[in-house]
């Protein structure tokens, strides 16, 4: 994390003046060397940096040169936003991938398993900027049945305890589950057609068990070890690229946040939403070396 | 002793993309209660197959295209998955070649036996399949049973492996036992115990006994009957005694041959000569002609089955052979 903080304090360093940007252009120059003293920027990199550090430890990553509020409350003020988005994309995925991964693997040829190997094959093909503006052209233009931005009426930090909210949560969702689900799908499917062919499996059949104790029980188990991981991976690539998904539904979350602090060159914002991703996916490898004790047991230690 | 299984010109071809494999072709035999039969023969000649066939679990795209196998009045080849599954690991089961793959790596070896039993008998109690998965595992010879059902099969080696997958293949007192090279993964003196241990409950059950093997050493002592399989045939048929020391079929015989002898001083094994063809690529008539020493045109016609001096054997030379 310390690694990051340097990387992305140099490169927002180096990306330009935020003054410039912050005053109007008729200011004059006793004003923006005042704005920059104020800011501390005036100082030389290393000089911005050592200060950084020593006030990042005490918790404090600065104020937002926009907002005037601490950078870390503006990005958490905006983090249900995309972790709502995210959570549900990744649940929704999980609970149908897998099951239709392992339909498909099952009975290969058959034309259900065709049809969903040919949905996943779109939904890994489909870039996710094209699916989320179709939906907006069909659903809110053409239907007007959705709404197209926003995160309507929020309660407890979420959407999804409203009807408004709910209304609103739909096509982000759809649209960020679409590549996850179709990623989960195939993997699944490639997992347990590898799982099926192996001794294990053809004892069991061979012990007389019923074919779903087979599939869902001892197939599925050690399937699931890779696609724990890669479920994991993805996660963490949900919370920090959700950007596109949230920039065309006017999502306002922390992608939203990143793309707007960047152009303005805000950099305790930048600093401290890339600290945050970086410490979530700490925690999510964290929890899925933790899962992985329970399901893999070659991996646990005595 | 009356009849435990009846195999009836059983035929398991695989439609792969390269051509019709005969795996198992046209191929019949008898087990008695309380027998153990051999099937011998070189790596692919459809020795395994000829086991999976028996329970009818062979992978696609292969499949029992035509013949019986007959237990208990039923016939294993025409029966739904589900009456297969419940003859399956209860009044049949099997022993696979390799231990080391033959466990579920994720699930913990008490688990696995005991859901065995608990699938045939719905009635018995956790508690119950529990001590007798405990009673199993120490009548094969595992050490320190209760703890090895915690365990999960990579805190294991080979050999205990290969006593669990027993002890689950016993574990229902199966009527037929079938032994895919049990011992092949096993060093020689485990090998020996494991035998032993198979042909002693086969005799105190009164159950019969399928032994796969390569090994025909392991088949002399071990089997009352022995069938030699070449090329998805069986080409000689009947008691050990008759085909091991009277062997009729020159593919017996060069297996015989091919076994050192210890009165003998000798710098190079004898080895039939050439390999087994490929069974896309068979050769005409005899499928052994062309490494047969005795073959000639007779032969570019497969020889019919014929039974002689008390066991059944294809080939056409069988009077030259003595």
């Amino acid at each position: 994390m310390s690694v990051i903080s340097f990387i992305v304090f140099f490169i927002m360093y180096k990306a330009g003046d935020p003054v410039e940007l912050l005053l109007p252009p008729d200011a004059t120059h006793q004003e923006v060397v005042q704005m920059r003293a104020y800011l501390g920027l005036d100082k030389p990199f290393t000089t911005q940096y050592a200060i950084f550090v020593k006030n990042a430890l005490k918790g404090d990553i600065g104020n937002s040169y926009i907002y005037g509020q601490p950078a870390v409350d503006i990005v958490i003020e905006r983090f249900p936003a995309t972790l709502e988005l995210s959570f549900l994309a990744m649940f929704f995925s999980v609970i149908l991938g897998i099951p239709m991964g392992v339909i498909a693997s099952v009975k290969p040829k058959a034309i259900l398993s065709r049809s969903i190997m040919f949905f996943s094959l779109a939904g890994i093909s489909i870039p996710v900027f094209w699916t989320g503006m179709v939906f907006v052209l069909i659903c809110s233009v053409y239907l007007g049945i959705l709404p197209s931005s926003g995160r309507g009426e929020v309660l407890y930090f979420t959407s999804a305890f409203t009807w408004d909210g709910i209304k609103h949560l739909i096509m982000p969702v759809i649209t960020l589950t679409l590549f996850q689900l179709a990623l989960i799908i195939r993997l699944t499917r490639t997992g347990m057609m590898e799982v099926l062919m192996q001794d294990y499996i053809k004892l069991a059949k061979a012990k007389g068990l019923p074919n779903r104790i087979v599939i869902y029980y001892h197939a599925l188990k050690n399937t699931l070890i890779p696609v724990i991981t890669v479920i994991g991976i993805q996660f963490g690539q949900l919370i920090a690229f959700t950007i596109v998904t949230e920039t065309i539904f006017a999502w306002p979350g922390t992608g939203k946040l990143i793309i707007d602090s960047i152009q303005n060159l805000d950099r305790p914002v930048v600093v401290s939403y890339l600290l945050m991703v970086a410490f979530i996916f700490v925690i999510i490898n964290f929890m899925v070396d933790v899962i992985y004790t329970f399901v893999d047991p070659r991996v646990r230690v005595k | 002793m009356s009849e435990m299984l009846r195999v009836e010109n059983l035929k398991t071809y695989f439609d792969t993309r390269k051509g019709l494999v005969k795996a198992v072709d046209d191929i019949s035999f008898t087990i008695e209660k309380g027998e153990i039969l051999g099937i011998v023969g070189e790596s692919g000649a459809g020795k395994s197959i000829t086991g999976f066939s028996l329970i009818n679990l062979i992978d696609s795209p292969g499949e029992i295209v035509a013949g019986r196998v007959l237990f208990d009045d039923r016939d294993l080849a025409h029966l739904s998955e589900d009456e297969l599954s419940n003859i399956r690991g209860g009044e049949i089961s099997m022993i696979f070649q390799d231990p080391q793959m033959s466990l579920n790596p994720v699930i913990t070896i008490g688990k696995q036996l005991i859901e065995t039993v608990i699938y045939h008998n719905p009635e018995t109690s956790k508690q119950d399949a529990y001590k007798k998965s405990v009673d199993m595992l120490e009548l094969v010879g595992l050490p320190a049973p209760e703890k090895r059902m915690a365990s999960f099969p990579h805190q294991l080696s080979g050999g205990m492996k290969q006593r669990i997958v027993i002890a689950m293949a016993l574990i229902n007192s199966p009527k037929l036992l079938i032994a895919d090279e049990p011992t092949t993964a096993l060093d020689v003196t485990i090998q020996a115990q494991i035998l032993y241990l198979m042909k002693k409950l086969t005799k105190e059950y009164e159950s019969s006994l399928v032994l796969i093997t390569h090994d025909i050493a392991v088949v002399a002592q071990m089997c009352d009957k022995i069938a030699v399989m070449y090329a998805g045939r069986i080409v000689e048929y009947g008691s050990n005694q008759d085909v091991l020391y009277n062997s009729k079929h020159p593919y017996t015989k060069g297996l015989i041959q091919c076994l050192p002898k210890l009165n003998e001083e000798k710098d190079r094994l004898f080895q039939i000569p050439g390999v087994m063809p490929s069974l896309l690529d068979l050769p005409e008539g005899c499928y052994f002609s062309d490494r047969c020493p005795y073959a000639d045109e007779e032969c570019k016609i497969y020889p019919e089955t014929t039974t002689i001096e008390g066991r059944q054997v294809s080939c056409h030379k069988v009077n030259q052979i003595s």
